[in-house]
């Protein structure tokens, strides 16, 4: 029988109980007549030290606690794709369900699923093979695969038709002769990181329909990137337009500690837009994992790794996944909490000493990998940091850094200005992003590499230019500087501006952002030469093609991209103009 | 329901509002003691730890009188709670949800924990209603949604209380009278005269019968002060989820909040992190911030306006800093615009609503709201940083088009923000295009040709 131990001290979401019976580190235990779930995060002698997962209040000393056998797990099965979830994967129930109290969530009801079994008795498996799929209602059909640990000979499985997702459906004799059964819903370990046969190289991009990501700072499919930014710079409304226009086949949405009314936006907004790669809705492949900042907070801890074992769920039915999690600092902080409730020796600003080490293995998790059954999947994960009033410098935002490749650093002056996404393109970075030419060469634009390291010198130029400027007067600048500076202007109202609200805009195709981006790229040519032939710059600078490239996101979709072609059209004619022009008053 | 327990000579340590009893019996964290004095007077208090063999009890009216000798502690078995029923409008409340204006008590229909439970994600609506405050700034640039939780981020001496009055005064529905409004005002820490100044305001326009006021002063004790917006938010979710009402929430000051949680976690011995507040001072401010919202087949809504004035007007000080990280934005005020006689002094640049997006455009207001405002921001902010050129290389050094951002930015704040008595959104967007008309219309590149046409018409120079 499991081990069973009495509550003798309560603080806030942790206790420490006397036991009877052993108790192993990471076990899952139960705790009172409510059945509160927790977990055991230390062992002092007779005394296990518990974080509770729900809310303690009403909890007194005496109270029993009863152990498990086995660690912390979550359910993962067919059923969650279009779910929503608390922040140890258990349903938050329908609309009715108002509130959340503290042991009213049980492991979410059987369901069932169209079963077509993909192999048949005396089939060899190995672990982590595809054995079956299933499928509800309209929904494209889910992978089932063998428990990564399972493999042998399969003496039994169902029949094609409707089964629940928590019947055994297949039958295996092991090498050893040992006979497992398995569901399509099966538990993981939630700390334990999944298999796999091998990790591959990143050679892609995520394609995440926004432009100053995709074409100046692009993450890489099984990558990992991060978005820090004080409050107010729109990490929020970034990560959900990443989630709504990225390329992965599964997005997996972590709102850690963070707004009741942003999970209701997102609850409001998924369900009526429209994949457009299959013209199903949006929320057919995307798992919503919600702990609130009133929830409780030792869920918060736990939600990311939940998140991540959710991911690499997908992963390994071959499919590329998208985490966004919003905000690792919330997570980093309920660390803290139940770190400082033990008494533990605070680090830097107080966060526990393996604050570090926690950051690395959670973003270890990403990656682009050969999965058991020999297929190839990917975990992207991108986090989102929200730095204690803005500073870079403290310990969250600084560890995280050491383990991305992709760094977007939100800019408080682009806010206030409204400037969206406020991705700040001279303190931001991509370490990969040499990877990706090849890549951008098959969407027609081979010119990409030379293209993106003549804006960001662009953009270079102009925090010169302007510091210089705020010296002398624009007006004191050579010509030539007072056309890089409006040049530099269009480059971010054309390209690094977008609308994450914008129906025409919230998402640029690949080929909508070569396009934009030689458009620019052919204005700074024309213009220059015009005040090289001795143009005047205010003639430059009030063309009507300006203003239509300043504006061609917006005005411009993905699929009218023949209207491009109109537009560097009338952009030759107008510079064309120019010159007869300048050359005929100068004659 | 556990039967009352009564302990006696159990006091081992009284220290400021904490009382450490020798733990003799079961009680659960949270629930509900009284302690009788030798004075005879009975004080509320709540338990708020428990280890082996100390019970510590935060009491929530003054400690002096209490003894160790005599002090009687009852248990009551259960957490705090508000009786409340209908007929709290128009009533007046200490800090522990006792009448104190001397009328009736409250008929109570029921009773409710004083903690709430936290709303399930999924059962929220996504608040829509644009409400009309009347000012400018907020309702063309920063609008306010129903079920929002938008605090004010002010300084000492700065107007926020008025502004706080005003927007409870002519706050409305678009094409609505006003329908079953409600308003719950939570005095935290707060002067004698600040309260008054309020009671009277709201008295003025005729608001005082839909209010519910809770008035924890600044003489009152600090863990009292923790409990009062919790009892302010009871009654609030009562009015809005029980009689459907649309209730605005007034709290103010929060920085009075966080301090007394900061006395009392170091008087606990807590471990403290930044500035001495303790280390959970996100999950308890959110555990308030998060009580706003609509649930979804509900009539009623709640919304918050809380007030806090930034510790040396320094907006990365945790309170603010935290604040901001949970609430829907900010609004936030100005010292510099208050010198200038600017009223109601906000500062646009960093104020921010982030439901705007969802309550404004389309159906909800009109359909060049969000233009507007986009724009009017992108042309206010490249005004400010034409200033800061002008400061340094002369407003001479700059260019033509520079000096036209200049005019600009003046009349933005002397026209749009500044206002005498409440405006209409029609009479503020107005003012909004009026202001854009004269700039030249080729850089207005956040407005459609449409747009511009329309509303700018002939009048682009």
């Amino acid at each position: 029988m499991s081990a069973r131990a009495w509550v003798q001290w309560i603080a806030g979401p942790v206790l420490r109980a006397r036991c009877e019976g052993a108790f192993a580190l990471r076990e899952s235990v139960s705790v009172g007549e409510r059945s509160l779930l927790g977990e055991v995060v230390r062992i002092e002698g007779s005394e296990i030290l518990v974080q509770v997962y729900e809310d303690t209040s009403g909890l007194r000393p005496g109270v029993e606690v009863r152990g498990s056998g086995l660690p912390l797990a979550i359910t993962l099965g067919p059923g969650l794709l279009g779910g929503m979830f608390d922040g140890l994967l258990r349903p938050l129930g329908g609309v009715d369900v108002t509130h959340v109290r503290a042991g009213s969530q049980p492991v979410g009801a059987p369901a069932l699923f169209e079963f077509r079994p993909r192999l048949a008795v005396g089939a060899q498996i190995v672990g982590g093979q595809v054995v079956a799929e299933a499928r509800r209602g309209e929904a494209p059909a889910q992978r089932i695969l063998s428990p990564p640990d399972c493999a042998g000979e399969i003496l039994e499985i169902a029949a094609a038709g409707q089964h629940a997702d928590d019947a055994i459906i297949c039958r295996v004799r092991a090498l050893d002769g040992r006979e497992h059964g398995f569901a399509m819903r099966q538990g993981w370990p939630v700390r334990t990181p999944r298999p796999v046969r091998r990790r591959l190289p990143t050679n892609a991009p995520l394609v995440t329909g926004q432009r100053i990501i995709d074409s100046l700072f692009p993450v890489a499919l099984g990558g990992k990137a991060a978005i820090p930014g004080g409050f107010g710079t729109g990490k929020t409304v970034l990560l959900e337009a990443l989630a709504r226009g990225c390329s992965a086949d599964v997005i997996i949405y972590l709102g850690c500690g963070e707004r009741g009314n942003e999970i209701a936006g997102v609850l409001e907004e998924f369900p009526t837009l429209i994949d457009p790669r299959n013209g199903r809705p949006m929320m057919e492949r995307t798992v919503i994992i919600a702990n609130t900042s009133n929830m409780p907070v030792a869920a918060r801890e736990a939600s990311i790794y939940s998140a991540v074992t959710v991911a690499e769920h997908f992963r390994d039915q071959g499919l590329h996944v998208a985490l966004m999690a919003d905000s690792t600092s919330r997570w980093a902080e309920a660390l803290r909490e139940v770190s400082g409730r033990f008494g533990e020796l605070p680090g830097e600003g107080g966060y526990p000493a393996y604050l570090a080490s926690r950051l690395a293995d959670f973003y270890e998790r990403a990656g682009l990998v050969e999965t058991l059954g020999g297929e190839t999947g990917s975990v992207t994960l991108i986090g989102a940091v929200s730095p204690p009033s803005g500073d870079f410098s403290e310990p969250v935002t600084n560890h995280t850094k050491r383990y991305v490749k992709a760094f977007w650093v939100l800019d408080v002056n682009r806010a206030h200005a409204r400037f969206y996404p406020a991705i700040h393109p001279l303190n931001s970075y991509s370490e990969n992003a040499q990877d990706f030419v090849a890549w951008w060469a098959t969407q027609g634009n081979d010119a990409w590499w030379s293209l993106r390291r003549r804006f960001l010198s662009l953009l270079e130029e102009q925090a010169r230019l302007q510091r210089m400027a705020r010296i002398i007067g624009k007006d004191a600048l050579p010509p030539r500087q007072q056309l890089t500076l409006l040049n530099a202007d269009l480059l971010n109202e054309a390209i690094l501006r977008q609308s994450a609200f914008s129906p025409v805009d919230r998402i640029a195709a690949p080929a909508k952002q070569a396009a934009m981006m030689r458009l620019v790229a052919r204005w700074m040519d024309l213009a220059l030469e015009s005040l090289d032939a001795g143009v005047d710059l205010g003639a430059i600078s009030t063309l009507p093609c300006l203003r239509s490239l300043a504006r061609m996101g917006e005005e411009i979709g993905n699929e009218d991209m023949p209207k491009f072609d109109a537009l560097l059209a009338r952009m030759e004619t107008e510079f064309a103009a120019l010159g007869a022009t300048g050359s005929s008053s100068a004659s | 329901m556990h039967p009352l327990l009564l302990v006696e000579h159990a006091a081992q340590k009284l220290d400021g509002p904490l009382l450490f009893l020798k733990r003799t019996l079961d009680v659960g964290l949270g629930d509900a003691v009284e302690i009788r004095g030798v004075d005879g007077r009975a004080r509320l208090g709540r338990i708020a730890a428990i280890d082996q063999d100390t019970l510590t009890i935060e009491v929530l009216e003054s400690t002096a009188g209490l003894d160790l000798e005599h002090s009687v502690v009852r248990f009551r078995g259960e957490p705090l709670s508000f009786q409340l029923g209908p007929g709290i409008l128009g009533r007046i409340f200490n800090g522990v949800g006792q009448v104190i204006d001397g009328g009736p008590p409250i008929a109570a229909q029921g009773h409710y924990p004083i903690d709430g439970l936290p709303m399930n994600p999924v059962a929220r609506a996504l608040p829509r209603d644009f409400i009309e405050t009347g000012i400018s700034a907020i309702d063309v640039l920063n609008s306010l949604v129903r079920g929002q939780k938008l605090p004010i981020f002010s300084g000492g001496g700065l107007p926020h209380d008025r502004l706080a009055s005003e927007i409870a005064s002519h706050a409305r529905l678009r094409g609505d009278s006003g329908g079953d409004f409600a308003i719950v005002f939570c005095g935290i820490g707060l002067p004698f005269d600040s309260a008054e100044h309020f009671r009277s305001a709201l008295q003025a326009s005729g608001a005082l019968e839909r209010t519910a006021l809770f008035l924890n002063l600044a003489s009152d004790s600090s863990t009292q002060r923790l409990l009062t917006p919790r009892y302010a938010l009871t009654a609030a979710e009562y009015l809005a989820f029980v009689e459907g009402k649309h209730v605005l929430v007034i709290l103010t000051d929060m920085t009075n909040y966080c301090e007394a949680l900061r006395e009392v976690s170091s008087s606990k011995g807590e471990i403290p992190a930044r500035k001495g507040f303790p280390g959970y001072l996100y999950s308890d401010l959110a555990s308030l911030y998060e009580r706003a919202g609509c649930l979804r087949g509900q009539p009623g809504t709640l919304t918050q306006l809380s007030i806090l004035t930034m510790p040396a007007d320094d907006i990365g000080h945790p309170i603010p800093d935290l604040t901001g990280f949970i609430t829907e934005g900010q609004i936030v005020l100005s010292r510099e615009l208050n010198r200038r006689g600017l009223a109601p002094p906000i500062a646009v640049l960093p104020s921010l609503s982030r439901l705007a997006k969802d309550g404004t455009g389309g159906s909800y207001t009109h359909p060049d709201h969000p233009a507007l405002a986009s724009q009017l921001y992108a042309s206010y902010a490249r005004a400010v940083q034409t200033r800061v050129l002008a400061s340094v290389v002369g407003e001479e050094g700059l260019a033509e088009s520079d000096r036209r951002y200049l005019v600009f930015g003046e009349a933005f704040e002397s026209q749009l923000v500044h206002q005498i008595g409440p405006r209409s959104l029609e009479q503020s967007m107005a003012v909004g295009w009026r202001l854009l008309a004269s700039l030249p219309w080729h850089e207005l590149t956040r407005l459609s040709d449409r747009q511009i046409a329309e509303h700018l018409g002939s009048a682009a120079p």
